[in-house]
C-alpha cells in the first residue's frame, strides 16, 4: 500500500539546503510507509487500543492509518513538527473533534475494549473518564472553588457540601495548588498567574476522577518555572492516571514520558521507550527531528 | 481503581436525567424560534388576509342617457351651467333602467349603490367630451363603498353590511349579469387620500415618500460619508474626536420621536419653515439616519486593507489623494449598502413625521419639495385609525406596498454586499 | 427663484468656475513651458475656483432659506396695527396661519378683516422680495467669490494643499454635525421644559399622580389648569416595556442560543435572515397589527375566560413591542455569546458536561454582563418606541399594574399633545417637551450605561 502523498513528494523534490521545513535525501514515500510504525507501538492489555485510525477534515486526510496501544498508567508523549496531526489524534481519544462539523474519524478506537466512536457510546460518560487539559489555560470566569467543583457538580459526584469540599481540596492538593489557593478559594480564577491557572485546570480535570488525562501542549503558554511545576505534577500523577501529552518540547517529552511517539504529516512514524527514541531512534525522520534538522 | 469504577457508575446513572434536561433545553430553543417565526408568519398572513382585497375595486357599468333637460345643461363649456347642472339624475335613471323591477319609488336606494364621486367622474367626462351631451354612453363608475364591501366581504362577520335586503338583491342580480364587476384597483395607485375609501389611493403618499427620501438621501449620504472619512482618516486622537464619536453612538440610540421634537422646535418654530412639507421631513430623517450611515461607512473604510494605503502613499500621494482615489472607491460598496439600509429605516419611520405635521389629510399628489405631503407609513397610520373597515383594508394594502419597497431595498443591499464587496 | 432651483444654479456656477480656473492655470503655464511648471495639477486650480465660488454661496443660501420664514413672520406681525398685535405666541401663530391662508388663496380676502388682508398682501410681497433678494445675493456671492478665486491663480500657488485643507474642514464640519444635532436636541427640549416649569411646579410634574392635560374650555371649570403628574405615564411606560421584555428577552435569548450552539448551517442560514426581517418591519405595521389584531384577540380571549380586558390593553401593545424587539435581543446576545472564547466551551465539554450544562453554567454566566448591556439597550428602545403605543395603547392615564387595563405612555402623550391644533405656549404643549426631555434623559442614561458595559465586556475577551 504505497499511496503517493503529493505534499511529501512536492517537498522532497525541492533542492537540498533551501529553507524548507522538510529536507530529505530520498523521496518521502520510500521513507514513510503508510500504516507502518517502527519501534514498539503495541503492548499487552492496553488502556487504549487504536487500530487503523484515519481522520478527515472535509476532504483532507489529517491522520493516516495510525495504530497504537496506550498502556495503563503510562505517560506517553506525542511529538512531531507542527501540523503533523498529533493534537488531532489526541482529540480523538475523548471525541473533542465531535464539535467540528467537517471532521470524520475512521478505524477502530477502543477504551478498555469498548469502541469510543460507537454511536451508542455516550460521549459525556467518555469524557468523564478521559479528561483533558488544553494548550492555553482556560479556567472558567468563576471562583477557584467553583472551577474545581464544576465537574463533580454536573456529574453529581458529591452528595453533600462536605464531600464536595473534600473533592476540591484533594484535587487542588494533587495539582499542587492547595497551599497557594486555600485562602482565596472564592477569588476569581482569572486573576491567577498563567501557571496557577494551568494547574487549576489540571485540578479541575482531576476532580472528576478520570482514568486518563489528555494534555495538549499544557506548558506552551507558561514560563519555565511554571513549566517545571506542571512537569513535576505530571510525574506525580503518572502513578494513578494514564497520561497522554502532546508537546512541542523534546526536552519535556524526555523528562516526563515513559514512551514517545513521533508523528510526521499524519503518519505515526516511530514509537518507543523515551530513552530509546532520544538516544538511538530507529527511523531516519525521527533522527532528523530530534537532532533539530527540522521542527 | 475501584473508586474510579464507582465514579463512572455514578456518572452513568446521572446520564438519563441529564439528557432529559439537555433535550428540554434544546426544545426551549426550538420553541423560542417557533414563537418568533410564528409571530412573523401571523403578521404577514394577517396583513395579507386583511389587505389583498384592497387591490380590488368594484365598478358598475351603466348606459347613461345624457339628456340635456334632465341635466339642466345646454352648453358644457359654460362654467356657470356646469356648476348648476345635475349630474346625479342621469346616473339614477341609468340604474333604474338597469335594475329590473326598480321604479322611481326606489330612487334613494338605487342612488346609494353608486359612488358619491361618480357624478364628478361624469362631469369631468362631459367636460372633456362636450359632444357626448344628448347621446347615450356606456360608462364605468366606482360603486358605493357599501356595495364594494358587500361584494368583497358578504360572508365575513367582521364586516357589517350596510345595504338593506332590497339593495342586496339588486347587487346580486347585477353581479350575476356582470354589470357590477370587480377588477384590479388602479384607483388605489393613481390617486391621493380621500374621505371615501373607494376613492382613496396611495399615489400621494408614495410621491411624498419619494420626495422626502430624495431630500434625506442627498443630504445624509454625502454628509455621512464625509464624516466617516474625517473620523477614520483625518481625526486627531484627542478629546474632541472622542466627544464626536460619543455623540454619534448616542444619537444612533436616541428614540426617533426626539428627532421629531428637534424638527418641530428648530426647523418649524425657530426657522419658520412650513409644516407638512417633504423638505422638513427629509431634514429630520437626515439627522436621524446620519449615525447609521456614519457607523456603516466607517466600518467599510476600516475594511480597506492598510496595504492599499501604504502602496499609494509610497508613490507620493497625499493623504487626501490616497483617500479619494483609493480608499473611497474600495469602500463605496459597503457605504452604499449601509446607506440603503439607513434609507429603508427612514422610509418606514413615522413618529418624528407626526410631530412636524405630516399627518394632515392631503388629497392632492404633492408636486414639489415645499408642497404639503404625507408619506406611506403616515398614510397607513391615518387609515388604520379610521373606524371604517374599508379604510383598514386600504391600510393593509398600503402596508403591503410599503413592505414591498422595504424588502426590495434590503434585498438590493444584500445583493450588493454579496456582489460588490471585496473580501480581503 | 425657488431654493431648489437656486441650488442647482449654484452648482452650475461652481462647475463654470471649475472650467475657468482650469483654463486659466493652463494658459498661465503655457508661457512657462507646460503644466510641469505649475505647483499643482490644473485640476486643483479648477477645483479651488469651484470651491471658492460654491461654498460661500451655499452658506448664504442655507442661512437665508433657514431664516427667511421667521424674519418675514416677524415683519408681518410687526406691521400690524396697534390693536392687532398679538399678546402671546399662541395668538401670533393663529394669526399667522390666518394670514398665510389668505395669502395662499385658501381663504378669500373678503372674509378677513382689513388689516389681515393687508398683512396677507404684505406677506406675499415680502415673500417674493425675499426670494428675489436671495437669488440676487447668492448669484452675486457665487460670481464674485469665484472671480476672486480665479484672479488669484498663480503658477506658484499650491492649489492642491488649499483644496485639500478646505476639504478637510468640510469633512470635519460634517462630523461635527453630530455634536450640533445633540446640542439642537438639548436646546429644543430644554428651553421649552424650563418654560413648562414656570407654569407647572416641579413637584406636581414629578410626584403628581394625575395626568389630564386636556385643559378645560372655560377658565372657571374645575381643574381648569389640567393636571400634569407624570407618574401614571411613567408607570404606564414601564408596564408596557416590562411586558415587551418578558416576551423579547427569553425568546430572543433562547433563539440566539439555539442558533449559535445547536442549529446547523442550513437552519441558521434560513432562520437568521427571517429573524432580521422582524427588525426591518416598520413600527407602524406593528402598531397596526397590535391595534387591529392582537388587542381584539386578547380582549375576546379574556372575555371568553370571564375576565374583563380593555380593548386597548397594555398587554397587546407590550406583547407586539416584544416581538419587534426579539431580533434586537437575539442579535446582541448572539454577538455576546460568540465572543465567549471557544476554549471555555472546550474546557467544559472535556469535563463531560453536556451542551446545555456548558451553556447554562459556563457560557451564560460568562456572557451575562454583555447580555445585560444588550437588554438595557433593548429597554431603552422599548421606552422610546412610539408608533405601537400610539396605535394600540390608550390615552387614559391609569395608574395600574394590570396588563389587561389601558395605560398610556410618555411617547403617546408627546404625540397626542403635539399633533392637531396646538397653542404655542400653553402648558399642554410645553408639557410635551418636558416629557421629551425626560425621555431623552432616560434613554441617554440607559444607552451610556449599556454601551459602557458592552465595551468593558468586549475588552475582557479581546
Amino acid at each position: 500500500m504505497n499511496s503517493i502523498n503529493p505534499t511529501i513528494t512536492g517537498e522532497a523534490s525541492q533542492p537540498e539546503g533551501a529553507a524548507i521545513p522538510v529536507q530529505e535525501e530520498k523521496p518521502a514515500e520510500t521513507i514513510i510507509e503508510e500504516g507502518k510504525t517502527v519501534g514498539k507501538p503495541f503492548s499487552g492489555d492496553p488502556k487504549f487500543k487504536l487500530r487503523d485510525v484515519d481522520v478527515f477534515y472535509g476532504d483532507t486526510r489529517a491522520i493516516k492509518k495510525i495504530s497504537l496501544d496506550i498502556s495503563r498508567n503510562e505517560v506517553i508523549a506525542f511529538i512531531g513538527p507542527s501540523g503533523c496531526g498529533k493534537s488531532t489524534f489526541l482529540r480523538c481519544l475523548n471525541r473533542m473533534n465531535d464539535s467540528i462539523d467537517i471532521c470524520r474519524v475512521k478505524g477502530s478506537l477502543q477504551l478498555d475494549d469498548h469502541d469510543i466512536y460507537d454511536p451508542k457510546r455516550d460521549v459525556v460518560e467518555l469524557r468523564a473518564r478521559v479528561g483533558m487539559v488544553f494548550q492555553k489555560p482556560n479556567p472558567f470566569p468563576k471562583s477557584i472553588y467553583d472551577n474545581v467543583a464544576y465537574g463533580p457538580r454536573i456529574h453529581g459526584l458529591a452528595n453533600r457540601k462536605s464531600d464536595l469540599d473534600e473533592i476540591v481540596e484533594n484535587s487542588l492538593r494533587k495539582a499542587g495548588l492547595w497551599e497557594e489557593a486555600k485562602d482565596r478559594l472564592d477569588a476569581t480564577a482569572t486573576g491567577m498567574s498563567g501557571g496557577q491557572q494551568q494547574r487549576l485546570c489540571i485540578a479541575r480535570a482531576i476532580a472528576v476522577s478520570p482514568e486518563v488525562i489528555l494534555m495538549d501542549e499544557p506548558c506552551s503558554a507558561l514560563d519555565p518555572i511554571a513549566t517545571a511545576k506542571v512537569e513535576e505534577l505530571i510525574a506525580e500523577m503518572s502513578e494513578s492516571y494514564t497520561i497522554v501529552i502532546v508537546t512541542h518540547s523534546m526536552q519535556q517529552a524526555a523528562r516526563v514520558s515513559h514512551r514517545t511517539a513521533y508523528f510526521h504529516l499524519g503518519h505515526l512514524v516511530e514509537v518507543n521507550e523515551t530513552n530509546k527514541v532520544f538516544t538511538s531512534p530507529e527511523h531516519e525522520l525521527t533522527e532528523s527531528y530530534i537532532t533539530g534538522r527540522f521542527g | 481503581m475501584t473508586d474510579q469504577r464507582s465514579q463512572a457508575e455514578i456518572v452513568r446513572q446521572s446520564l438519563k436525567r441529564r439528557y432529559r434536561k439537555e433535550r428540554r433545553f434544546r426544545a426551549y430553543g426550538i420553541l423560542a424560534i417557533a414563537i418568533a417565526l410564528g409571530a412573523l408568519l401571523t403578521l404577514f398572513t394577517d396583513i395579507i388576509g386583511k389587505g389583498y382585497t384592497g387591490f380590488v375595486k368594484t365598478t358598475i357599468t351603466l348606459e347613461v342617457n345624457l339628456d340635456r333637460e334632465m341635466m339642466y345643461l345646454d352648453d358644457p363649456t359654460d362654467e356657470r351651467q356646469m356648476k348648476m347642472a345635475d349630474f346625479v339624475e342621469p346616473l339614477i335613471q341609468a340604474l333604474i333602467q338597469e335594475i329590473p323591477g326598480a321604479t322611481e319609488e326606489d330612487r334613494d336606494g338605487v342612488r346609494d349603490l353608486i359612488n358619491p364621486y361618480a357624478s364628478v367622474t361624469l362631469r369631468d367626462a362631459i367636460k372633456a367630451n362636450p359632444g357626448w351631451l344628448g347621446t347615450t354612453q356606456t360608462m364605468s363608475f366606482l360603486t358605493h363603498t357599501d356595495v364594494d364591501v358587500y361584494v368583497k366581504h358578504a360572508g365575513d362577520e367582521a364586516y357589517s353590511i350596510k345595504l338593506d335586503e332590497q339593495q342586496r338583491a339588486w347587487v346580486d342580480e347585477l353581479l350575476e349579469r356582470d354589470v357590477i364587476e370587480t377588477s384590479f384597483n388602479d384607483v388605489f395607485f393613481s390617486g391621493g387620500d380621500s374621505r371615501d375609501p373607494s376613492k382613496a389611493g396611495i399615489l400621494g403618499a408614495i410621491v411624498g415618500s419619494l420626495l422626502t427620501m430624495f431630500v434625506t438621501l442627498i443630504l445624509s449620504f454625502p454628509i455621512g460619508v464625509a464624516a466617516a472619512i474625517y473620523l477614520e482618516e483625518f481625526a486627531p486622537q484627542n478629546r474632541f474626536t472622542d466627544f464626536i464619536e460619543v455623540n454619534i453612538n448616542n444619537l444612533a440610540a436616541v428614540p426617533s420621536i426626539i428627532f421629531g421634537l428637534l424638527g418641530l422646535a428648530v426647523f418649524i418654530n425657530l426657522f419658520g419653515m412650513p409644516r407638512s412639507v417633504p423638505t422638513v421631513g427629509g431634514l429630520v430623517l437626515t439627522l436621524m439616519t446620519l449615525p447609521t450611515i456614519i457607523i456603516s461607512s466607517r466600518a467599510a473604510i476600516k475594511s480597506v486593507p492598510p496595504s492599499i494605503r501604504e502602496a499609494a502613499e509610497g508613490i507620493g500621494a497625499s493623504r487626501m489623494q490616497v483617500v479619494l482615489h483609493h480608499v473611497l472607491p474600495l469602500a463605496m460598496p459597503g457605504m452604499l449598502t449601509g446607506s440603503i439600509i439607513g434609507m429603508a429605516q427612514a422610509l418606514g419611520e413615522t413618529a418624528p413625521l407626526l410631530l412636524i405635521g405630516m399627518v394632515a389629510f392631503i388629497v392632492d399628489v404633492p408636486d414639489g419639495f415645499f408642497d404639503s405631503a404625507t408619506v406611506l407609513p403616515v398614510q397607513v397610520f391615518l387609515w388604520a385609525g379610521s373606524p371604517e373597515l374599508a379604510f383598514i383594508e386600504r391600510a393593509s394594502a398600503a402596508i403591503m406596498v410599503l413592505l414591498t419597497f422595504l424588502i426590495s431595498m434590503n434585498a438590493l443591499a444584500i445583493w450588493m454586499r454579496k456582489r460588490l464587496e471585496r473580501r480581503w | 427663484m425657488q431654493p431648489a432651483n437656486l441650488l442647482l444654479l449654484t452648482l452650475v456656477l461652481a462647475v463654470v468656475a471649475y472650467g475657468l480656473g482650469y483654463a486659466r492655470s493652463r494658459s498661465l503655464a503655457m508661457p512657462l513651458g507646460g503644466i510641469r511648471h505649475l505647483k499643482s495639477l490644473p485640476f486643483y486650480y479648477g477645483a479651488r475656483a469651484a470651491l471658492w465660488s460654491g461654498i460661500p454661496a451655499l452658506i448664504v443660501l442655507a442661512l437665508w432659506a433657514a431664516f427667511q420664514g421667521k424674519v418675514i413672520q416677524l415683519i408681518v406681525i410687526g406691521g400690524l396695527p396697534e390693536g392687532m398685535i398679538p399678546a402671546s405666541e399662541g395668538e401670533a401663530s393663529l394669526l399667522l396661519s390666518k394670514i398665510s391662508n389668505v395669502a395662499s388663496g385658501a381663504l378669500s380676502p373678503a372674509f378677513a378683516e382689513a388689516p389681515i388682508a393687508e398683512a396677507a398682501e404684505r406677506l406675499k410681497a415680502l415673500r417674493s422680495q425675499s426670494q428675489f433678494l436671495m437669488s440676487a445675493l447668492v448669484i452675486a456671492v457665487a460670481v464674485l467669490a469665484g472671480f476672486l478665486g480665479w484672479l488669484r491663480i498663480r503658477p506658484r500657488l499650491n492649489a492642491r494643499a488649499q483644496v485639500e485643507s478646505i476639504l478637510k474642514w468640510l469633512f470635519f464640519s460634517c462630523a461635527a454635525l453630530a455634536i450640533l444635532t445633540t446640542v439642537g436636541i438639548i436646546f429644543s427640549v430644554a428651553l421649552e421644559t424650563f418654560r413648562f416649569f414656570e407654569k407647572v411646579p416641579f413637584s406636581e410634574f414629578f410626584f403628581g399622580s394625575q395626568w389630564s392635560p386636556q385643559t378645560a374650555l372655560r377658565a372657571d371649570q374645575v381643574a381648569a389648569e389640567g393636571a400634569f403628574g407624570m407618574i401614571p405615564l411613567f408607570t404606564g411606560t414601564l408596564l408596557i416595556s416590562a411586558i415587551a421584555m418578558v416576551v423579547a428577552v427569553p425568546v430572543g435569548l433562547l433563539s440566539a442560543i439555539y442558533l449559535s450552539e445547536y442549529a446547523n448551517k442550513t437552519v441558521r442560514g434560513v432562520v437568521k435572515p427571517l429573524l432580521e426581517m422582524l427588525a426591518g418591519i416598520p413600527t407602524v405595521v406593528y402598531g397596526f397589527f397590535a391595534a387591529l389584531t392582537v388587542a381584539p384577540f386578547i380582549s375576546d380571549l379574556a372575555a371568553s375566560l370571564g375576565i374583563e380586558a380593555s380593548s386597548q390593553s397594555a398587554l397587546a401593545a407590550g406583547a407586539v413591542m416584544g416581538i419587534m424587539i426579539i431580533p434586537f435581543v437575539s442579535s446582541l446576545s448572539d454577538d455576546v455569546i460568540n465572543a465567549v472564547p471557544q476554549a471555555m466551551r472546550d474546557g467544559s465539554l472535556a469535563l463531560g458536561a453536556t451542551q446545555s450544562e456548558t451553556m447554562k453554567k459556563v457560557i451564560f454566566p460568562a456572557a451575562l454582563p454583555g447580555i445585560m448591556g444588550g437588554i438595557l439597550l433593548a429597554v431603552s428602545r422599548a421606552i422610546g418606541e412610539t408608533m405601537i403605543v400610539v396605535m394600540a395603547a390608550g390615552l387614559a392615564a391609569n395608574l395600574t399594574a394590570n396588563p389587561l387595563e389601558t395605560v398610556t405612555t410618555v411617547t403617546v402623550q408627546i404625540v397626542t399633545l403635539l399633533t392637531g391644533d396646538q397653542e404655542f405656549d400653553s402648558a399642554k404643549t410645553l408639557a410635551a417637551f418636558a416629557l421629551g426631555a425626560m425621555l431623552f434623559l432616560a434613554t441617554l442614561l440607559l444607552n451610556v450605561i449599556a454601551l459602557k458595559i458592552v465595551r468593558k465586556y468586549r475588552e475582557q475577551y479581546d
